[in-house]
């Protein structure tokens, strides 16, 4: 089995044992989910700046709101992994910043509705999670570092300017580049 | 309806990533409920954090975590019906979309309204930050929006009506992303008043008299 072939069988083992503990209340499911995301959510946090005891209790809070709102998860919508990391980061948020986060309603009737479903079918299939892989290590090694201090260092673009002692507008550049490339690849773009 | 104007991809990235303040937020998941395109890009930014925290290297964990998270969601299940889900709060008008709409409390026939001059009218909305600041602005139909300077960012996003300045036309969810070198006279389209959400990182300084009066009053 090659790695590629492991990392989206993970995925979908990931997303049934989610069901499974939507559907059944599944604790052996449950510590699957947790053995698996609760390292790396942990090392995520870390990443972000945070000890590894509070990490660890952003870990226990994120995994509790798993358990309780697994009926929401819609692997159509979203895989296991990018699920899991919105909660984290709303998680996050929440408990280390003490902050609302504004998100979008997804069933308010004002909302402008997608114009073509399916052209918006989110990241979910495994094909489109492995071309998304792929992608994201074939980009330019400076729109790659523009990234991960943005994801991982918890850095605004702003402060990755600084950090990386460059004019603002060459990061949001990099930025604009490193997602166009990404989409395109993905078919998004044409 | 087509939105031509969006935020940056860098501060959607911000949003993404957590990093973006909540007033900031708001501005960004108000366009957000308008713009199909930018919740495509979200998505997709979304996704990227996904697979990075799929391929980080896993930390060690405590030897009691899964112990400790087992017991947790055995007392937790007993308690979680008290967070049911918030009943969504309409628009009548349909013009204020969410989460605006949760912000602001009321509709827009309902908000009370404090004088700018030149015929212009603000509401102030409340966020936990200080620093930042959201309000939503009606100019009428036609009128300048009362010229004004501000350091740092502004954000501006047409609710009804629509503006135009020297960077183009600005129609109901287009946003405007200025910094402090775009020096700019937005004037409301000539057929409507134009609503819209603005958030500035700095006092907002009105040139006009009439404005600069009242400024200190209003607390702007
Ligand atoms: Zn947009």
């Amino acid at each position: 089995m090659t790695e590629r072939d492991n990392q989206s069988s993970i995925a979908e083992q990931m997303a049934a044992h989610i069901r499974k503990v939507a559907d059944h209340r599944d604790r052996a499911a449950f510590a699957e989910i947790f053995d698996y995301f609760g390292p790396r959510l942990k090392s995520f946090v870390m990443r972000q700046g945070s000890d590894p005891q509070l990490a660890e209790e952003v870990v226990q809070e994120t995994m509790v709101k798993i358990w309780h709102k697994s009926g929401q998860f819609d692997s159509k919508k979203a895989s296991a992994s990018t699920w899991i990391y919105t909660i984290a980061r709303n998680m996050r948020i929440d408990l280390l910043r003490k902050m609302n986060r504004p998100e979008p309603d997804m069933n308010d009737p004002s909302m402008t509705p997608d114009p073509d479903p399916m052209a918006y079918d989110k990241i979910a299939f495994d094909q489109e999670a492995d071309q998304l892989k792929k992608s994201i290590t074939l980009l330019p090694e400076d729109q790659q570092r523009v990234l991960q201090l943005a994801y991982f260092e918890d850095k605004t673009h702003n402060e990755v300017a600084v950090e990386l002692n460059v004019p603002l507008g060459t990061v949001k550049s990099r930025i604009r580049l490193a997602l166009r490339r990404i989409r395109t690849e993905l078919g998004d773009l044409r | 309806m087509n939105v031509n104007h969006h935020p940056s991809e860098a501060l959607l990235l911000d949003y993404v990533s957590g990093t973006l303040g909540e007033t900031w937020s708001l501005g960004i998941a108000t366009h957000l409920a308008l713009c199909p395109t930018c919740r495509r890009t979200v998505d997709v930014l979304e996704a990227m954090g996904g697979d990075l925290l799929e391929n980080i290297s896993p930390a060690e964990m405590s030897g009691d975590a899964a112990a400790r998270m087992m017991a947790r969601i055995d007392v937790s299940d007993d308690a979680q019906n008290k967070t049911g889900l918030p009943t969504l709060q309409l628009s009548k008008s349909h013009i204020l979309p969410q989460p605006l709409l949760s912000y602001l409390g009321k509709d827009l026939a309902d908000l009370k309204w404090q004088r700018l001059g030149m015929g212009a009218f603000q509401s102030l909305i409340q966020t936990q930050e200080k620093d930042v600041t959201a309000r939503l602005l009606r100019i009428p139909a036609g009128k300048p929006v009362p010229e004004h300077t501000h350091r740092g960012l502004e954000l501006t996003l047409i609710l009804s009506g629509e503006f135009s300045d020297a960077t183009g036309t600005y129609k109901r969810g287009d946003l405007q992303e200025a910094d402090e070198t775009l020096g700019h006279h937005p004037c409301a389209g000539k057929d409507k008043d134009c609503v819209c959400l603005a958030i500035t990182d700095a006092p907002l300084r009105f040139r006009s008299l009439a404005a600069r009066i009242v400024q200190p009053m209003l607390g702007i």
